[in-house]
């Protein structure tokens, strides 16, 4: 059932399927996203610069997400040998790269009302540099090498290297003192974001993801065409 | 055992291993990479003045003192210890009493600082404004909601 996640052929049928349905779901999701935010209450604290949340939060996660996919496909092409694996790791590395742009520059519009600096070198910010830096040596990688199959297998061994870069973003905040502020939402207790500012976070989380999907899908689709015609 | 499985026992040792090598330095390292000290660390490790460091904790309740146009004093606790922070320069908007804060500057002697920079630190807590309003009319409003 899910052999289109690993087989090119499967793939291109299944994104031929869902392409369209999917835009017209994202679309409803990011103007129901926007409408929420817009609607959203201000924050008794940071009042209306709150907002910037949630551009930041949702592509935050995404920049996180992407990577952690590509470590699992990096673990897969390289333990099993299945070249799709490679495909889907050069498709969405730029994905990644964009919403950790995105995530770094929100936080910065952000941090300069509220924090009163555009940037510090905290381990939380410090870490999403790097994360940073790893797409970008990533994207580049994928321009190196002649031969496709050294190219492929030194991008996956660079992307699981990389991936220790994970578990230090996320837990950054609790193991060491950081300007940044801990998690709200994926902690044990009850997160500590009303459920009126919540609703519009997860709204957009879900939009963000589908406008990734929509951009991997068709990424991976011109890739795959591109190496069935020129390989 | 199939080679793929040995292939992937064997991705999966070294990336455990590679994380536990590199959290080993990190915590190690730990002075290097925690963005500011609470002023008990500082007081338990006996800085010596001239010293540049970063000191967070909380903007101590009613120690705000404003002096002329741009200077401040203020005191900065984390409930055990305090110092005192002279100022000079414009305070984030989130910067209050009562609220996290971190400064940068020199010690000038055990309990004070000449701070550089000050940055507001924010809690976790998101609420609306409303909300807040509907607490404190209730008594509802817990003191550690800041």
């Amino acid at each position: 059932m899910f052999k289109f996640l690993v087989n090119p052929n499967k793939f291109n049928k299944f994104a031929d399927i869902t392409l369209k349905p999917l835009v017209i779901i994202t679309l409803l999701t990011l103007i129901a996203g926007l409408i929420l935010v817009y609607f959203s209450p201000l924050d008794y604290q940071q009042g209306l610069t709150v907002k910037i949340m949630y551009i930041h939060v949702p592509s935050a996660w995404l920049a996180l997400l992407t990577y952690a996919i590509m470590t699992i496909y990096s673990i897969i092409g390289l333990a099993f040998k299945i070249p799709f694996s490679f495909i889907i790791n050069k498709a969405i590395a730029p994905i990644g790269a964009v919403f950790t742009i995105l995530c770094l520059f929100s936080g910065s519009m952000w941090g300069k009302p509220m924090w009163g600096t555009w940037w510090v070198w905290d381990a939380r910010l410090t870490s999403v540099a790097i994360l940073f830096i790893l797409y970008l040596l990533i994207i580049f990688l994928n321009h190196t090498f002649e031969n496709r199959e050294v190219r492929e297998k030194t991008i996956a061994i660079f992307i699981l290297i990389g991936s220790i870069n994970l578990p230090i973003i996320k837990f950054s905040v609790d193991w060491w003192n950081t300007l940044h502020q801990p998690a709200s939402i994926s902690k044990l207790s009850s997160p500590s974001i009303d459920i009126s500012m919540l609703q519009p976070l997860l709204v957009m989380t879900v939009a963000f993801s589908l406008v990734g999907l929509i951009i991997a899908i068709l990424r991976i689709k011109a890739e795959i065409l591109m190496r069935k015609n020129y390989l | 055992m199939s080679l793929r499985f040995q292939r992937l026992i064997l991705i999966l040792t070294t990336l455990v291993m590679l994380g536990a090598a590199l959290l080993l330095i990190l915590f190690n390292t730990k002075q290097n990479i925690v963005f500011f000290y609470t002023p008990s660390e500082l007081i338990e490790n006996k800085i010596t003045s001239g010293v540049k460091v970063r000191i967070g904790g909380y903007v101590k309740k009613s120690s705000i003192k404003k002096k002329s146009i741009n200077s401040y004093e203020f005191k900065i606790t984390d409930n055990k210890n305090e110092m005192l922070v002279f100022y000079y320069g414009i305070l984030p908007d989130l910067f209050r009493e009562g609220q996290g804060t971190v400064i940068e500057g020199s010690i000038i002697d055990q309990n004070t600082v000449n701070a550089s920079k000050v940055y507001a630190k924010h809690d976790e807590n998101y609420m609306p404004a409303s909300i807040k309003k509907e607490l404190e009319k209730n008594n509802q409003w817990k003191k550690e909601y800041k």
